[in-house]
């Protein structure tokens, strides 16, 4: 227990903890993080779009994985995080992990809207239709009504606490949702097409086209870091809009 | 590059419609994801301002 790297932890901890030392932090590192996210987003973009070989089969309407795959990933990654959130909140009543909470809802809303989208208007050339009530689509429409639902849930209450706490909870029992989802295209033989990447074997796709998609997806975690860490410094605001360094910082007139 | 033209490029071999579709609305959702903070946080500064204006319009005049 006494050891220095579990200090370094413990501080580390305690200062996430401090939305003053968060917000002063994240200002030091958004340019770098924004500068390199949008760096890769366009590398990306080109490698899938115009580099990357067609496909024997699909022709170039599967180049909508390089969105529709590292969207449903970090839609489920974003979905442990305001999970976690919420138990660190409901256990340690951090308020900063009920912010974080309120920053992830609508950023994992969009990308799970971004999924099923993209999802859809690959359906139609590929499957020949939009929809289909398959298990993997189905369980990714209901985590788009979880996310809503999370929204919906924070803002239903007088007290903010309480909108807080319940869909904290919410959260916490749609994680039922999350392996059904994994395990959807293996447990239901359905439409929807077996997981590219998997970490018990190769890819099943060739490594020209293997290679963009895992930047994009590199590229999309880095998205999410950005946009939930800029969502988080508009929390940290609204809720201490009355302490003495956020007063100092509207006083100093920093709009950037 | 996979393709021969411009022309091409933006046809996808007859599946241009699909990708086009594809990218623009997920591209345009990204690019509302990273806007809608940046105005948020300008609003709410330039709100917090104010109110400081106003406490101290408050203060002055209490003084008088």
């Amino acid at each position: 227990m006494g050891s220095p790297m579990w200090a370094v932890l413990k501080n580390f901890w305690h200062k996430l903890g401090s939305p003053k030392w968060f917000y002063q932090m994240s200002s030091r590192w958004l340019p770098w993080l924004s500068a390199i996210t949008l760096g890769l987003l366009v590398w990306g973009l080109v490698w899938g779009l115009a580099y990357a070989p067609m496909d024997a089969k699909q022709g170039n309407s599967y180049r909508i994985i390089f969105l529709h795959v590292p969207a449903s990933f970090l839609a489920m990654v974003g979905y442990y995080v305001m999970a976690i959130a919420g138990i660190v909140g409901l256990v340690w009543r951090m308020k900063m992990a009920m912010w974080v909470l309120r920053a992830a809802a609508p950023l994992g809303a969009v990308l799970t809207f971004i999924s099923l989208f993209s999802g859809a208007i690959w359906g139609k050339p590929t499957w020949g239709t939009w929809w289909v009530w398959d298990a993997r689509i189905t369980s990714m429409l209901i985590l788009l009504f979880l996310y809503l639902g999370v929204m919906a849930l924070q803002n239903a209450f007088e007290n903010e606490d309480s909108g807080n706490r319940a869909s904290a909870v919410l959260t916490i029992v749609g994680m039922i949702n999350i392996p059904i989802i994994y395990k959807s295209v293996e447990w239901w033989n359905t439409l929807h097409q077996g997981a590219t990447i998997k970490f018990t074997e190769a890819p099943s796709m060739h490594m020209d086209m293997f290679k963009p998609l895992l930047l994009m997806i590199v590229t999309f975690y880095l998205l999410y870091a950005l946009v939930l860490i800029m969502n988080l410094r508009c929390e940290i605001l609204r809720h201490e809009r009355r302490s003495q360094w956020v007063r100092e910082l509207a006083l100093n007139g920093k709009l950037l | 590059m996979a393709f021969e033209s411009a022309a091409e490029f933006f046809a996808m071999g007859g599946h241009g419609f699909y990708v086009w579709l594809a990218y623009g609305v997920s591209l345009f959702s990204l690019v509302l994801l990273l806007l809608a903070p940046s105005f948020r946080r300008r609003a709410l500064l330039k709100e917090i301002q104010q109110q400081q204006r106003i406490e101290q319009t408050r203060q002055n005049g209490g003084a008088q």
